[in-house]
């Protein structure tokens, strides 16, 4: 029973540590945008610390990193692939913008 | 002593089959919300891949958000994240058994969703009387509209449809209808909709403020 309450009393603190950490990557994303990056550096950067904070947000507050391993297995590579695949597209919208009548 | 091997193997793999097992040793409504998510993610995946598809073709795309934009959708991602820390105080809370508790949390994280949901058409009606429409903008590419009212109007539909659900679950389990368990669903659900939008946020906001 006490080691029940420890363990939640400590889960609290983690909850505060993670929401704290949340905080100051949005507040890092924000100044980031306001300097004179180059726009694949800034989205490259940016995107990097989106994924950051969604890793805390499922790890954490979704619990995942507490359930059984094979339940992450099965979720995230299959998401990361299915997103992955719609990348394809991207070599296309490149080729419209490259091939704009002038 | 090989057959008596065998017929335990085989009653092992029997139960295995025979049901009223938990995969993952979560419950099914817990699996279900994750299969859904998974669903939506792919879907919201779809629609910010789109939008950057056709910011990339564009060669006049937008960028209309000055600082007070930058600094309302700034105020609205943490108003968003602060509801996630209400809801998961709120689960906790419901697997302590507290279940007064678990209603001021989860009022607190309604609470955060709507305020989430009136900046957001705040901005939106301030676009809208800039001239902002589905396919036509006083700035440039045509299609801004169209992506931008789309993406975050479905996200926004999630918030609320969030906020309903959550009433309906802090009702329910101040009657003792609803378990600890549907509390936590819940929360998967309303975590998924703050994800969702830290990436809504740099892709949409931070990548196209009016720089100087």
């Amino acid at each position: 029973m006490h080691e029940t309450t420890e363990h939640v009393e400590g889960t609290k603190r983690t909850f505060l540590f993670v929401w704290g950490w949340l905080l100051a990557l949005t507040g890092v994303e924000v100044i980031l945008a306001y300097q004179h990056l180059e726009i694949k550096v800034m989205l490259g950067i940016l995107m990097t610390l989106s994924i950051v904070k969604a890793s805390l947000i499922i790890s954490y507050f979704m619990h995942l990193r507490y359930e059984r391993r094979s339940l992450a297995w099965t979720l995230m590579p299959a998401l990361v692939f299915v997103v992955g695949m719609m990348f394809i597209a991207f070599p296309d919208s490149i080729r419209l913008l490259l091939m704009k009548p002038h | 002593m090989a057959s008596h091997q065998a017929t335990s193997d085989l009653e092992t793999r029997e139960s295995a089959w025979s049901g009223g097992g938990s995969p993952f040793a979560i419950g099914s409504k817990k699996l279900g919300m994750w299969l859904f998510i998974v669903s939506d993610a792919i879907t919201f995946s779809a629609l910010l891949i789109a939008y950057s598809f056709v910011r990339v073709a564009s060669a006049s795309w937008p960028m209309p958000f000055e600082w007070p934009s930058i600094l309302n959708a700034t105020i609205m991602t943490v108003v968003l994240l602060s509801s996630s820390l209400t809801m998961v105080m709120g689960v906790r809370a419901a697997k302590l058994g507290r279940s007064s508790a678990v209603v001021g949390w989860l009022a607190a994280t309604m609470l955060g969703g709507i305020l989430f949901d009136i900046l957001h058409i705040r901005e939106w009606l301030g676009l809208i009387g800039e001239g902002v429409r589905l396919f036509k903008n006083p700035w440039g590419d045509p299609q801004f509209g169209a992506a931008f009212f789309t993406l975050t109007g479905l996200h926004m539909t999630h918030v609320t449809i969030g906020v309903v659900y959550l009433g309906v679950i802090a009702w329910g389990s101040r009657r003792g209808k609803y378990t600890s368990e549907d509390v936590e669903v819940s929360g998967l659900y309303w975590h998924f909709v703050d994800l969702v939008w830290m990436f809504i946020f740099p892709l949409v906001y931070l990548m196209s403020y009016k720089m100087a």
